[in-house]
């Protein structure tokens, strides 16, 4: 059959965050294209086992993160769980505050265990419910909500933050941060 | 894996236990890098493979 106009739609659609999430699991734009082209052939030639009605996202999804696992297990050049230098190179960067908090950040989650990070961002950026994360990552939801936890808590590490005056954006941000703790 | 040696018992200046401004701050970011790449839509490369894939018609490709 021809492609289905909805399944063309639904698929292009879906590749925006596809991208971004092939890109936070390899952390290489070129990589992580090729993994969503090999996404959407993997789910089209499986066109037939998506059900239609249920949340074609989240199909895909899994197909990239399944293939980007089989793939990561033959040749593991990952960048994975490299403690010690980090910290160290990260003190004292002459540039704007927000900016190297950013580059920072990103550079931090580079240092997460792949699962941790993955579901970090299905449900912290791909906005997918801790049940949905844990269908697209084949385990169960409270692993699921302790990886997140758990990234989350190494993250504040990395970035040596543990609490509101590390932050140090600016004034403002810093007082509405404050105004919701305690 | 927990780790027991940090007895995590009370919780007080543990790290086990994040203030809702520190994940809201990383949350933030964490979106903040997401949507750049999800701002930059869909690249030629994967219309035009849906196009060629549609002109093939109907193989079980692979």
């Amino acid at each position: 059959m021809p492609m289905d106009e909805s399944v063309r739609k639904a698929i292009l659609g879906a590749v925006p965050s596809l991208r971004a999430f092939a890109i936070s699991l390899c952390g290489n734009v070129d990589r992580a294209d090729d993994l969503v082209q090999e996404t959407m052939l993997r789910a089209l030639a499986n066109i037939d086992s998506f059900q239609p009605g249920t949340n074609m996202p989240a199909w895909l999804f899994t197909i990239l993160r399944n293939h980007f696992r089989s793939e990561y297990r033959k040749r593991r050049r990952e960048v994975e769980d490299t403690d010690g230098h980090y910290a160290d190179s990260l003190k004292s960067q002459p540039e704007q505050h927000g900016q190297v908090e950013f580059r920072e950040f990103k550079e931090a989650l580079t240092h997460l265990p792949s699962d941790q990070r993955e579901a970090l961002i299905l449900v912290g950026a791909s906005g997918f419910s801790y049940e949905e994360a844990a269908n697209i990552c084949g385990c169960a939801v409270g692993t699921i909500k302790s990886r997140v936890n758990r990234a989350r808590t190494r993250l504040a590490e990395l970035l040596s933050i543990d609490g509101v005056n590390d932050f140090g954006p600016d004034e403002q941000t810093r007082a509405v941060l404050a105004g919701g703790g305690e | 894996m927990e780790t027991p040696e940090t007895t995590n018992k009370k919780g007080d200046a543990k790290p086990g236990k994040l203030g809702r401004d520190v994940q809201a701050r990383l949350g933030q970011q964490l979106r903040a890098m997401y949507d750049d790449v999800v701002n930059q839509g869909v690249p030629d490369r994967f219309a035009e493979l849906l196009n060629r894939l549609e002109n093939n018609g109907n193989k079980d490709k692979h």
